[in-house]
């Protein structure tokens, strides 16, 4: 029975359908409530506005340190929006009424991952040469920047799913979610700043990039699962 | 098992963090008719409802659907299953119209007019395009019970649907549960007040809890 519901949901526009109204639902729910949703990308700008201050407005030094800022500051303010993924679902019962859908929740939850990387990660990625014109990037790593950032950013994502999705019932303001987080992401960061240091220094940057598409990859197909797995057992 | 209640429950205990909450529940109901869970403030009303929501597992018994294992059945279970709690699963963003038509989704129904209608028939039909923080808590009450105007489900589970309601909310509920009913429905229910709508069953878990 359950096997015949997997291949039915797998096979049937009712997998698309939770899908594509997951996506659009959180979408619809960003746009509601816009002061939340642009709050990482204010982030990402301020603080990014403080390191010609703190540093020093010297190109020179400032171009060095640019990849690794970014990449930095990028992922802090993923980080700061990631609990949003679930919180809200967990507070309101909606979350609850997910786990008792008779339905693969793992897609759903995929949906959300792809709606929360819409709202954080693709906004910063599109912001992020502005910001890198700030901190002299040098012209040609623009599209490493860009590139490395929109892959990056939907790895930490769905990562940050699995986080949030175990985090989700203890409430908010925790320190656990960045302190689970924050070592799977790790591999990223570093991937992400050598892609973007490779650019600037004219090296051949593609090699550190399509490890992070593997990452990425790798991320998609198992941390819905994780997630599923880990809301099943601490939302309740 | 006999296979002639729509929903039976045998021997049921739970625990939590090794606390026994309650033990030895056994208790069953054909369809058509209500399932009234009685008990004192932190019995377990809401825990036993819970599990058979399946979002809370036994730590022994068994709960039979249909006649066959629940754990056997989970999907069909599920897909027949209406649970309401005490936390509406409402987006306050969202209108009312918005958060009713996204719960008849999630059961496959995609009609907007049955979603308006449902909301005109519970009263709301004024506010329908309102977001819903700026409704009252009865009124936030009355939406997500619209969705038991909308439901094809068998079983439906409802904690303390009517807390927040005016006397008119309550009878609209009445009155779906008695149509419910009719189609061979079932309900099992917590609740303080009466709502006597057909024919009941009252479970104490007085004695079960501990």
């Amino acid at each position: 029975m359950i096997l015949k519901k997997i291949v039915f949901n797998v096979n049937g526009v009712a997998a698309v359908r939770g899908f594509s109204d997951y996506v659009k639902r959180d979408l619809q729910l960003a746009y509601r409530s816009l002061g939340d949703t642009v709050a990482p990308l204010i982030f990402f700008t301020m603080v990014c506005t403080l390191v010609p201050l703190g540093l020093s407005p010297d190109t020179q030094r400032l171009s060095e340190v640019a990849p690794s800022m970014l990449w930095i500051m990028a992922l802090l303010s993923t980080l700061l929006s990631i609990e949003r993924i679930f919180i809200h679902d967990y507070e309101d019962g909606s979350l609850e009424q997910l786990l008792i859908a008779p339905q693969l929740i793992e897609i759903p939850i995929l949906g959300k991952i792809v709606a929360h990387w819409l709202v954080t990660g693709l906004p910063l990625t599109l912001m992020s040469p502005l910001l890198g014109l700030m901190l002299s990037l040098p012209g040609s790593a623009y599209p490493a920047l860009l590139l490395s950032l929109a892959i990056g950013t939907a790895y930490l994502s769905a990562v940050g799913a699995v986080g949030a999705s175990l985090t989700v019932s203890l409430g908010r303001g925790g320190l656990l979610l960045p302190l689970l987080v924050v070592p799977l992401y790790m591999p990223i960061i570093i991937f992400g700043t050598a892609t973007v240091t490779f650019a600037v220094d004219a090296m051949q940057w593609l090699g550190p990039l399509a490890a992070m598409g593997a990452m990425l990859c790798a991320a998609i197909a198992l941390c819905p699962l994780a997630a599923a797995a880990a809301l099943r057992f601490s939302s309740i | 098992m006999p296979n002639d209640y729509l929903i039976s429950v045998n021997d049921l205990c739970f625990e939590r963090d090794s606390l026994k909450l309650f033990g030895d529940v056994s208790l069953c109901l054909s369809a058509g008719e209500i399932l009234l869970l009685e008990g004192p403030n932190g019995c377990g009303k809401t825990t036993l409802l819970r599990l058979l929501t399946t979002l809370l597992k036994p730590t022994s018994g068994n709960v039979y659907y249909c006649g066959e294992l629940l754990d056997k059945v989970r999907y069909q279970y599920l897909a027949d299953m209406l649970y309401i709690g005490h936390q509406s699963a409402i987006k306050l963003a969202l209108s009312a119209e918005e958060n009713l038509t996204w719960m008849a989704a999630s059961e496959g129904l995609h009609e907007p007019q049955m979603v308006r209608d449902a909301l005109q028939r519970m009263g709301l039909g004024r506010v329908y395009d309102l977001p819903c923080h700026q409704l009252s808590a009865g009124q936030m009450r009355r939406v997500a019970l619209s969705r038991l105007a909308l439901s094809r489900c068998r079983l439906w589970l409802l904690d303390e649907p009517l807390a927040a309601l005016d006397a008119e909310g309550i009878e609209l509920i009445k009155s779906c549960v008695r149509k419910h009913l009719d189609r061979q429905g079932a309900v099992i229910l917590v609740s303080h007040q009466d709502l006597a709508a057909g024919p009941m069953r009252k479970y104490d878990l007085k004695e079960n809890c501990f």
